[in-house]
């Protein structure tokens, strides 16, 4: 997924769309979103993003999960098998992104980029509600993709690439 | 905004990778479908319905979607609606707490008294409709049907509207008026003899150049205009943004220009100033479309960028750069009209300087500048014609406000407080989906008013401050349970959209439709309601225009074709403007008539005193207005409102950010309840900036009651537009106070 901060107004209807698509129980979110302001008056720039999992290529969640809950599925989404997690929050404090939250149903919870649309062809509810049409979701092995196309037209950033997850959510900056 | 974090520091570039490779996405679904069937349930087992969303009144149109237990899950914007293009916005698709919240009204209320203290009590609708019909009689007796009054703002308005004029009156008032767009029509009007009205016929999607003053387009959440800003972004347009605040839509600007509060029209007159003597203006535009050319050249022959910048404080070469960019777009540039203009009480005259501007680059009737709209034509079953009143809130004006061209809800509020010299008689207000306490400036005179009426019936569907000071409280249904008129709203296109009910009302809550036609049996008006049920008038108007409530059960939006194909103006086509010289202008005859300045003029402003603030005042993406406070969905993406403190301010102060303070207006107004200090560089050292809409008072709205300021109170000093009696509302200065007690004079 990219995401371009240039267009994102940091409305959160990407949050409230995912809350309704998902079942978030108010109170709690699998997306958020983040203001970065730069400057002194009147020089100044913000930054605008919809945060998210970032599906990490190599996950310290999927790593210290003692039940296997999260795990990556086929293609390297991280997903949490609601069953078999124990609510041990393990993971929670290894995501470097704060990505996780403790379900009051007694699991670990967090963005599955609405697997259960693309299925039947659809976008994810964040990516398909935003009215700035901000996101981009698809398959990056296909140069045609919508996503693939845009991030080779346009600069982008990874978030904290130093933890070395190697995180899979692009910035469009 | 909801943000897990409040910082991540910004990290360096990195390279892209890949995610995940095509085809896997297939298996990888089924295989969790399988584990976790239940958790995964879309919106495939969902059964929807069409709507019009009501939380604004960009009346999106959408699609409610319920689960198999007929419980409301999430609403989705309808493809086919050039309002939203299948996007709502965040308070749209939070619309769904508005039928959850668990503080709605629930029953009819009657005020009463017990143990000499006031309080509801619970009746019938029976009860309390015949209530509000035996006083509106009673005042129909003594003072006659033209002192009663209808304030409306929302879908159910239409109704009561009807019951209002077959009783025999014409006080009709939206505070979307006078507090808010109306200086901005009557500027319009005056220039091109049309406003601009709602949706706005601005062609953002294919400017060149976008210019907005005090706009904070993506902080308001109009969705088409948010949508095509993007579009704009996305193809190259250049953005100015001029505020005095550094806006959403200023960090997407190339230029930002931090202007001095209260003298935007100095910059519109250099604007001008650099667009003409540099001959910039489009030559054949001015001179075949427009009147008063040579007046307004004299008229702004000094007021050079070097005179704005004393005033502004925007450096000259900074205008005459945005000038020139402005007019390298032309005519693709749309200087935006915005939309609340209520600002300093000369809001007609600094938006006739907007309109005029966009005269010299060309832009009205362009594309990339003001499009011409169309709008469906329904027709309506024919009613008997409405008794004319003897006299309306109009005279109780002394004479004032003749161009006002819709009823001023603070004319309305005015003539129901007698006083000698002026016919003020109005004793009773039937107040619809509008919270006038505020939505009202000076809510001292609101309140005032309110004590000298005879009758105050509320139809509302959340316990407002406004219904605190009712005789009688309706409750109305939410939008998502009920049937409304028909959304006919302009655009490129004509368009309608049906509102349906998703669900079964809750509680003992009722639509508009039904309230309105009992309310007219009572009053023996059933001949303005021929049909018993909305449905049947609904049906009859769709077949009219070749559609049915059937067909729009189905479609939710029916789009229909512009009858003559004139969205732009065509090359050299002789155009008749709606105005006295029947050109764009100018110069205007009208305003001269009416004995104001035919031309824009800049005077100054008020300023603070030391240790105070200007007091300025905006959206959030998430709410509306005072509507959305209490909404669980909404209130959870942000629960209060901030003061936003400039660091040099703040040090001054000894303020930290977080830390809850009271503010104190310049005539001794304390806040009732203590505001979140947010320092940041993002606001000039001379102002403060909140959210509108915070600071409820109401205990009944139990998630927002005492969370953050109301604006509202804070503005008591109310500066009145000479040419339609817009309220001036951002001549009110602040300080900080650490504790509420009020100051000893």
């Amino acid at each position: 997924m990219a995401i371009d901060t240039k267009k994102c107004v940091g409305c959160s209807d990407c949050v409230v769309a995912c809350q309704t698509e998902n079942n978030v129980p108010i109170g709690y979110c699998r997306d958020w979103v983040v203001e970065v302001m730069d400057g002194t008056y009147p020089q100044l720039e913000i930054e605008l993003r919809s945060e998210r999992c970032n599906h990490c290529e190599n996950s310290p969640c999927v790593r210290c999960c003692p039940t296997g809950a999260s795990h990556y599925a086929d293609g390297g989404i991280v997903l949490v098998t609601k069953n078999e997690c124990i609510g041990c929050s393990a993971c929670i404090a290894s995501c470097p992104y704060d990505a996780r939250y403790v379900h009051p149903d007694g699991y670990v919870d967090k963005c599955t980029f609405c697997l259960h649309r693309v299925k039947k062809g659809m976008q994810p509810a964040c990516v398909a509600v935003c009215p700035t049409k901000c996101m981009y979701f698809g398959d990056l092995n296909d140069p045609r993709s919508d996503v693939s196309k845009i991030l080779k037209k346009r600069k982008h950033k990874t978030l904290i690439p130093e933890a070395g997850t190697k995180p899979q959510l692009y910035f469009l900056i | 905004m909801k943000s897990r974090r409040q910082f991540i520091k910004i990290s360096s570039l990195s390279a892209a990778g890949l995610i995940f490779g095509g085809g896997l996405l297939d298996s990888l679904a089924s295989s969790i479908l399988k584990e976790n069937q239940s958790y995964f349930k879309g919106p495939f087992d969902f059964t929807r319905t069409p709507t019009y969303c009501e939380v604004c009144f960009w009346k999106c149109a959408g699609w409610v979607y319920k689960d198999e237990n007929g419980r409301i899950k999430k609403i989705i914007g309808n493809d086919d609606d050039p309002n939203c293009n299948g996007r709502f916005c965040p308070r749209g698709t939070g619309g769904v707490g508005m039928h959850y919240d668990e503080d709605r009204l629930k029953t009819p209320l009657i005020r009463t008294e017990e143990r000499g203290k006031q309080t509801f009590r619970e009746a019938s609708w029976d009860e309390a409709l015949e209530y509000i019909a035996s006083k509106m009689k009673e005042i129909k007796e003594e003072h006659g049907p033209e002192c009663t009054a209808l304030f409306s703002h929302g879908s159910g308005g239409k109704y009561f509207g009807k019951v209002i004029k077959g009783f025999g009156s014409r006080n009709i008032a939206a505070p979307s008026y006078a507090q808010c767009r109306g200086p901005r029509e009557v500027a319009f009007i005056a220039t091109y003899g049309s406003g601009v009205n709602s949706p706005e016929n601005t062609d953002i999607r294919d400017t060149k150049c976008l210019v907005l003053i005090g706009a904070h387009i993506g902080e308001n959440m109009h969705n088409g205009q948010v949508q095509e800003m993007s579009d704009a972004i996305d193809k190259g347009a250049t953005i100015i943004t001029v505020d005095p605040r550094f806006s959403t839509a200023a960090s997407k600007s190339k230029f930002w220009l931090p202007i001095k509060p209260a003298t935007d029209i100095a910059l519109l007159l250099s604007w001008m100033h650099v667009i003409i003597s540099e001959e910039l203006y489009d030559k054949k535009y001015v001179e075949k479309y427009t009147y008063g050319f040579d007046q307004l050249k004299a008229h702004v022959k000094n007021f050079t960028p070097e005179w704005a910048y004393g005033i502004t404080t925007i450096k000259p070469d900074q205008i005459r750069e945005t000038a020139r960019t402005m007019a390298h777009a032309a005519p693709a540039v749309l200087v935006h009209p915005g939309r609340h203009v209520t600002w300093y009480g000369d809001d007609t005259q600094r938006l006739r300087a907007v309109a005029i501007l966009n005269a010299l680059l060309g832009s009205w009737g362009r594309r990339g500048g003001f499009y011409n709209p169309d709008k469906a034509s329904v027709p309506h079953y024919h009613l008997p014609p409405y008794p004319k009143p003897e006299k309306t809130w109009r005279d109780a004006m002394g004479g004032k406000y003749i161009l006002a061209d819709l009823a001023l809800a603070s004319g309305v509020c005015d003539a129901s407080i007698p006083t000698p010299d002026l016919d003020c008689s109005i004793r009773g207000w039937i107040v619809n989906g509008t919270n006038l306490i505020n939505t009202l400036p000076d809510q001292k005179k609101t309140i005032d008013a309110i004590q000298k009426l005879d009758l105050l019936a509320v139809v509302d569907t959340m316990p407002m401050e406004i219904t605190g000071y009712a005789d009688v409280v309706l409750p109305e249904c939410v939008y998502l349970e009920r049937y409304d008129s028909l959304r006919i709203s302009q655009g490129r296109e004509p368009s309608i959209a049906l509102r349906m009910p998703a669900v079964d009302p809750l509680y003992n809550s009722k639509p508009a439709y039904w309230i309105a036609r009992e309310l007219a049996k009572k009053l023996d008006l059933l001949e303005y309601f021929p049909f018993e049920t909305i449905e049947e008038e609904l049906d009859w108007e769709l077949k009219q225009v070749g559609s049915s409530l059937e067909e729009m059960q189905k479609i939710g939006v029916k789009r229909l074709e512009r009858e003559v194909d004139d969205l732009y103006f065509a090359d050299g086509e002789d155009i008749e403007f709606d105005t006295n010289t029947g050109k764009i202008e100018l110069y205007s005859t009208v305003l001269e008539e009416e004995g104001f300045d035919p031309i824009p003029v800049y005077t100054p402003h008020p300023e603070p005193s030391e240790g105070f603030y200007r007091l300025i005042y905006g959206r959030a993406p998430m709410h509306t207005f005072s509507r959305t406070a209490n909404n669980p969905n909404l209130t959870d993406l942000m629960s209060e409102n901030s003061v936003w403190v400039n660091p040099k301010v703040a040090k001054e102060w000894d303020l930290k950010n977080d830390q809850y303070i009271y503010l104190e207006n310049q005539d001794g107004v304390v806040s009732d309840f203590p505001i979140k200090v947010r320092v940041t560089e993002r606001i000039r050292w001379d102002s403060v900036y909140m959210v509108h809409g915070f600071g409820h008072a109401d205990k009944r709205l139990k998630r927002c009651f005492g969370k953050g300021v109301s604006d509202t109170q804070m503005i008591t000093n109310v500066m009145i537009d000479p040419i339609m009696g817009g309220t001036g509302m951002r001549g009110n200065f602040v300080t900080f106070r650490f504790d509420n007690k009020k100051t000893e004079v």
